[in-house]
């Protein structure tokens, strides 16, 4: 989930691949339907009993897999939701998961951008200052430790009344900053570990020999520091965007955000809304995929243009 | 130091420049004649402490006498300058501002100081291994105290470290009960049952390289998903009490174990794979005899990432719903009644616990991978 290393990119078109993945996908909604009948079944069961029915098997699976309410609902509940309620209103409308998704994601970039520029300077920071290394990386580390998303609601109602009240921004703004504000906390320490560990990369072979070149520092770093560092970045870059995108939905569940998939996963919570939680959860596991995949994809173009390639 | 210039040679000499800005300038920007010498023999003492250390610093770079004296000297400048900030409040001088920083360069002098030496093994050099951090994390709160109580911070913003730290003291029972309900509970259960689960699962993977080849890839994705969001669903499955966070847990833990253990128990050499093939070793035989120790940094590293993703994971959970009590019930009912420094002595209590979970796990990890070679060194 959020801090797991995701592993160098490996290639997917393993021959082979293809079949198992879709047997085991296949198996997953089998048992999803499984699930739903029996988790369901009980609350069906009332419904017959109140009508004073005596349910058949057809009826009862139809009943199921059909529930207003249910507990689990069916798969293809979950997909008719998600395709009705991103396809069936206007993009601008609050009943829009696209919507929605559009305010989760534009706080999740701006704080990953933000947080990657923070963790890069960091990381340059920690490299070249021996004392800024003993004394600032060990709580780098120390703070991976600590449960940040924890920390999140504080960051945000802080942010949240300190540009709403003291600054005087609109409401909007300062949800959408503090959002970004977590997304930035929370991203910006995988890139700083990888950075760190990706500038100390360089084989000191390597060092020597700019150093025989008579290059200085700026040219060591940018000529060979940097460039080494690259496949270290983008594996940061793929933990930091998926832990910013939590950091985002986590963001909008303290501040009574009206808007983002935080906020749906909430009201339907509240509310019992099972299928909408689940299509709004089906949503951020597609835009978690997306983004993490397009950083992949940016990985290998920059790796082949590099000529770095494997 | 001779031919090799040291980084740190200028940081004793603005040292003596603040120490003079200090002395000399008012303390208070309201009340011109407000000096650190006028503070009595407490001042004194301070100035003298901070004259020496800097004294020492320029003379004599690196001994035991050096270091003890800027210790003694940050601590001095520290101490003085947070206990004469609350009549300053809102109004603080130049010379408390030179004070501080003076404080705070020693202390940085001090720092380089304790970098430059080589590193040992044994407890006097996990004291020092501890000690720079600490200096470090110390300052740190001194200048968030500071920087609060000085500019006048609204205290539903950020409150002081000292008001956290009387909070804490004065409602230990609450603390008490909400880290039994989410963290002995919750946690405790939630990451047994998934790390457990992962296990099996993986060395059911491996022992079918059909559904290692078909699970994994899954697997790998649903790790990067925001597990998070199925905490309503839990919540309406499993009810309100700990039995639904530990389930959010379990989810959020299988995964990194899974995957870990699967790419550890393959990364024992092929080579040995074939010895114990010629030992007519079966596969029960090499997975525990073999295999298993190999994956065992890996295991570890998943039961690292693993006890800070239960912490987190069972405390969002608690944002969507728990009976009154739990660190993510308190965080998220105090922080709408704007009581920020219930909030932080909460946040304080998560991260050491937190912190204490991992190291005991680093520790166990240690104990167990001693012939790794990330130990041998």
């Amino acid at each position: 989930m959020t801090t797991l290393a995701v592993p160098a990119p490996r290639p997917l078109k393993k021959p082979g691949q293809l079949f198992p993945v879709m047997v085991v996908v296949v198996a997953i909604l089998a048992i999803w339907y499984v699930g739903a009948f029996f988790l369901n079944a009980q609350l069906a069961r009332d419904v017959f009993a109140r009508q004073k029915v005596e349910p058949t098997l057809s009826q009862m699976i139809g009943a199921t897999y059909s529930m207003e309410r249910p507990l689990l609902p069916a798969p293809h509940q979950v997909a008719t939701e998600l395709w009705k309620s991103t396809t069936g209103y206007a993009i601008n409308s609050k009943r829009s998961l696209v919507y929605h998704g559009w305010v989760t994601l534009s706080a999740t970039l701006a704080g990953f951008v933000i947080g990657t520029l923070l963790g890069l300077l960091l990381a340059v920071g920690i490299v070249h200052v021996s004392s800024l290394d003993k004394s600032l990386m060990p709580w780098v580390v120390a703070s991976q430790t600590i449960p940040i998303v924890a920390i999140a609601p504080m960051i945000v109602v802080v942010g949240y009344n300190l540009m709403n009240g003291q600054l005087g921004l609109s409401t909007d703004t300062s949800r959408f900053l503090a959002k970004a504000m977590i997304s930035t906390y929370l991203s910006f320490f995988p890139i700083t570990v990888g950075m760190v560990k990706g500038l100390r990369s360089p084989d000191p072979m390597h060092l020597d020999l700019m150093r025989t070149y008579s290059a200085t520092g700026w040219q060591a770093f940018w000529k060979l520091r940097f460039p080494a560092s690259l496949p270290y970045l983008f594996t940061s870059m793929q933990i930091a965007i998926a832990i910013s995108l939590v950091g985002a939905i986590v963001g909008e569940l303290p501040t009574g955000a009206a808007a983002g998939l935080g906020a749906r996963l909430l009201a339907g919570s509240y509310y019992g809304q099972t299928v909408q939680i689940w299509a709004a959860l089906l949503a951020a596991s597609i835009l978690a995929a997306v983004l993490v995949a397009i950083v992949g994809y940016a990985n290998r173009l920059v790796v082949r243009r590099m000529g770095m390639a494997r | 130091m001779g031919a090799t210039h040291q980084r740190g040679h200028l940081q004793p000499w603005i040292a003596f420049l603040g120490l003079l800005a200090a002395v000399g300038l008012p303390l208070d920007s309201a009340d011109g004649w407000r000096l650190l010498p006028r503070e009595g023999a407490f001042g004194w003492i301070v100035i003298l402490l901070l004259a020496a250390a800097a004294y020492a610093a320029v003379k004599a770079e690196r001994s035991p006498v050096t270091a003890i004296l800027l210790a003694l000297a940050s601590c001095a400048g520290a101490w003085a300058a947070l206990d004469i900030l609350p009549g300053l409040a809102g109004h603080t001088g130049p010379g408390f501002w030179a004070l501080l920083l003076t404080a705070w360069l020693l202390a940085w002098a001090l720092v380089s100081q304790l970098a430059a030496i080589k590193p040992r093994a044994g407890p006097a050099g996990f004291a020092l291994k501890l000690a720079i951090p600490l200096i470090f994390g110390a300052w740190l709160l001194v200048f968030w105290q500071v920087i609060v109580i000085a500019l006048q911070v609204p205290f539903v913003l950020i409150p002081p470290p000292s008001a956290i730290w009387s909070k804490l003291i004065s409602s230990i029972p609450i603390l008490a009960a909400d880290f039994r309900q989410t963290f002995l509970k919750a946690v405790i259960a939630g990451y047994v049952l998934g790390c457990g689960s992962g296990f099996l699962v993986a060395i059911l993977v491996d022992r079918v390289p059909f559904l290692q080849r078909g699970l994994l890839p899954v697997g790998n994705l649903v790790s990067a998903l925001p597990i998070i969001g199925i905490a309503p669903i839990m919540v309406m499955w499993f009810g309100f009490d700990w039995p639904s966070k530990a389930a959010v847990v379990v989810v959020a833990t299988f995964f990194p174990m899974l995957v870990n253990t699967v790419t550890g128990l393959a990364a024992s050499q092929p080579m040995q794979r074939d010895l114990m093939r010629t030992y007519a070793a079966n596969y029960w035989q090499s997975l525990f005899k073999l295999r298993l120790p190999e994956a065992l940094p890996f295991i570890f590293n998943a039961l690292k990432i693993n006890s800070t993703l239960a912490l987190i994971a069972a405390i969002v959970a608690e944002f969507f719903g728990t009976p009154i009590v739990g660190m993510g019930f308190r965080i998220s009912t105090e922080v709408g009644r704007m009581n920020i420094d219930m909030v932080w002595a909460e946040i304080a209590v998560a991260a050491l616990a937190g912190s204490v979970f991992y190291g005991v796990i680093a520790l166990i990890e240690r104990a167990s991978t001693f012939w790794h070679p990330s130990f041998r060194t």
